[in-house]
């Protein structure tokens, strides 16, 4: 059974990956390596998980400004998180996305959902992102 | 959005390409942002001029090579390295030369060569209320907080945008209506004894930021008499640990002379507590280092002030570094001119301590130095630490770095808040 989620369009785009959630926020300089798009600080939840390719699920963003930097380089060396899902997503977050587009023409899709809509969000789930229609489908 | 005649000619062209790519990802962002037009900002303070991945590089080069220059004054965050003492600070080549290019595309581009993360100690300081655009997370939640200028959280890439154009789209903290706290914060039981120990001031923003994460905060029991690096040393943690773009300090920042100014006729949403068991709780977490091995000292993050040099040097008198451990300080090259010209650099360097300019601590070469273990005053760095260099870390004041330091092994006084 397919289950549709509705949110808002922050960024968009449309892919199809798997579900990657971490009830953590995250800074993405500090804690992804922009060489494998691995989690490296040990005091994140993910550490040591990859997060290239996958939609990444997290409630927002946080800490450094070079955030916006390290998503458009995981872009560059294609190694960036296929879609993003937050509860609120901050512009430094959305700064990475934006200028990937404009620079490189690739899309991270990024979208906004409800409390009650991202709790139902889990690690493994395979989904459709569509940010222009500003909706997510879990795949049965 | 509402487009000006103007801006509308920036989108077709009409004024150079790097304009245009400029205001289309600002437009963007503005879009999404529900703003509903473009403001002119004041000037402009870029984060992305540290080389730290190729497409930082390639994106400011690609600017400067359309001919690009910036619209407002517009100042500059650290390099990666010392631009200046580049072979005592080890530079291996290629970092030399990707640090150069970017030197070379953001001078080409007209800015100003600032190269520091606490911009607001010296330079360009805006006054209360002025629209600005700044990037550098411990920067913009100073200049919001402290001084009351007006800016977003900025990312690399659109600083250098919003300095090409001089706009920003109206929306955020740009808008006193986002300014008001959301989230209280009072602190119990944190006795004046406490707060004469300066390494409270990183361990509490630490502490707000996680709590806050990145809604806007007031916090409530901060003494008035609080130094102003001390705010410095705060802001860095709080933009560390959450996405804090302004926090209140009832009492001592402009926007909160009082709890009701800066609640604005408001409720706070949700209303927390600071406790000495908290405070003693993350000056745990920030450690990683076991043991008293130590083979780094580092003070300057954010860049050290010209009166915390002073401090420095007095701590130090009639003592000498010891021989296992670095002790480094990150400043920027106005400050160093300032201790150049008093003696303070020599002082300092007679004892075996390294004054570094332009760069950033968080970016030292690996490769030519072989370090285990620092010790930071900064809870900024520590929390960053392991993650960006591989060191363990550990926390404590300025008078425990230099101990640290002198001794050759970690030293951290009995802080007042040990026993809870």
């Amino acid at each position: 059974m397919e289950k549709i989620l509705r949110g808002c369009c922050v960024v968009p785009g449309k892919c199809e990956g798997e579900i990657v959630v971490s009830s953590q926020p995250i800074s993405f300089w500090g804690a992804v390596d922009p060489v494998t798009g691995c989690i490296h600080d040990p005091r994140h939840e993910l550490f040591g998980q990859s997060i290239s390719g996958k939609v990444l699920v997290f409630p927002f963003g946080k800490g450094s400004s070079t955030t916006s930097l390290i998503i458009l380089e995981l872009a560059r060396v294609n190694k960036a998180p296929a879609a993003i899902i937050n509860l609120r997503t901050e512009p430094i977050l959305a700064t990475g996305p934006i200028v990937c587009k404009h620079l490189y023409g690739k899309e991270i899709p990024v979208i906004t959902l409800y409390e009650g809509a991202f709790q139902m969000l889990e690690t493994g789930q395979h989904v459709v992102v569509d940010a222009n229609k500003g909706e997510v489908i879990i795949k049965g | 959005m509402h487009l000006t005649d103007q801006e509308k000619k920036i989108l077709d062209g009409r004024h150079g390409e790097a304009a245009r790519i400029s205001l289309s990802i600002l437009v963007d962002l503005g879009e999404l942002f529900g703003a509903e037009e473009m403001m002119e900002v004041s000037q402009v303070h870029i984060d992305s001029s540290i080389y730290m991945v190729d497409a930082g590089l390639e994106f400011a080069e690609r600017f400067a090579e359309l001919g690009a220059k910036v619209a407002v004054p517009t100042s500059l965050n650290p390099s990666a390295i010392d631009l200046e003492r580049w072979r005592e600070y080890r530079v291996p080549p290629e970092l030399l030369s990707k640090s150069r290019r970017m030197e070379r595309a953001y001078l080409k581009m007209g800015a100003t060569p600032t190269w520091t993360c606490a911009p607001y100690q010296q330079g360009m300081i805006p006054r209360f209320g002025e629209q600005i655009a700044w990037g550098e997370s411990n920067a913009i939640a100073f200049v919001n907080s402290i001084i009351g200028a007006r800016t977003n959280r900025y990312g690399d890439l659109m600083d250098l945008c919003a300095s090409l154009v001089g706009k920003v789209p109206r929306f955020g903290l740009h808008l006193p209506v986002n300014r008001r706290a959301e989230v209280l914060i009072r602190l119990t039981g944190i006795t004046n004894e406490m707060f004469e120990d300066k390494a409270i001031y990183p361990l509490l923003g630490f502490l707000v930021g996680e709590m806050t994460g990145d809604r806007v905060v007031a916090i409530e029991g901060i003494p008035q008499n609080v130094e102003i690096d001390s705010l410095k040393g705060f802001s860095a943690a709080i933009a560390s640990s959450g996405a804090v773009g302004l926090f209140h300090l009832v009492g001592v920042t402009p926007e909160a002379q009082t709890l009701e100014i800066c609640l604005n006729g408001t409720r706070p949403k949700e209303v927390l507590e600071i406790s000495p068991k908290m405070i003693r709780n993350a000056e745990t977490r920030l450690w990683t280092a076991k043991g008293d091995m130590v083979d780094l000292v580092v003070i300057g993050c954010p860049h050290f002030s010209f009166m915390e040099f002073r401090e420095l040097a007095e701590l130090m008198m009639g003592k000498k570094v010891h021989s296992s451990i670095a002790f480094w300080v990150f400043t920027s090259r106005t400050v160093y001119g300032w201790i150049k010209n008093c003696g303070i650099v020599k002082d300092l360097s007679d004892l075996g301590v390294m004054v570094f300019t332009d760069g950033c601590p968080l970016q030292y070469p690996k490769e030519t130095w072989h370090f285990n273990v620092m010790m930071t005053n900064s809870a900024k760095l520590a929390n960053y630490c392991y993650s960006q260099t591989g060191l363990n870390v550990a926390y404590g004041s300025l008078e425990d770095c230099v101990d640290t330091a002198v001794q050759g092994g970690i030293s951290r006084r009995k802080s007042p808040w040990k026993k809870y």
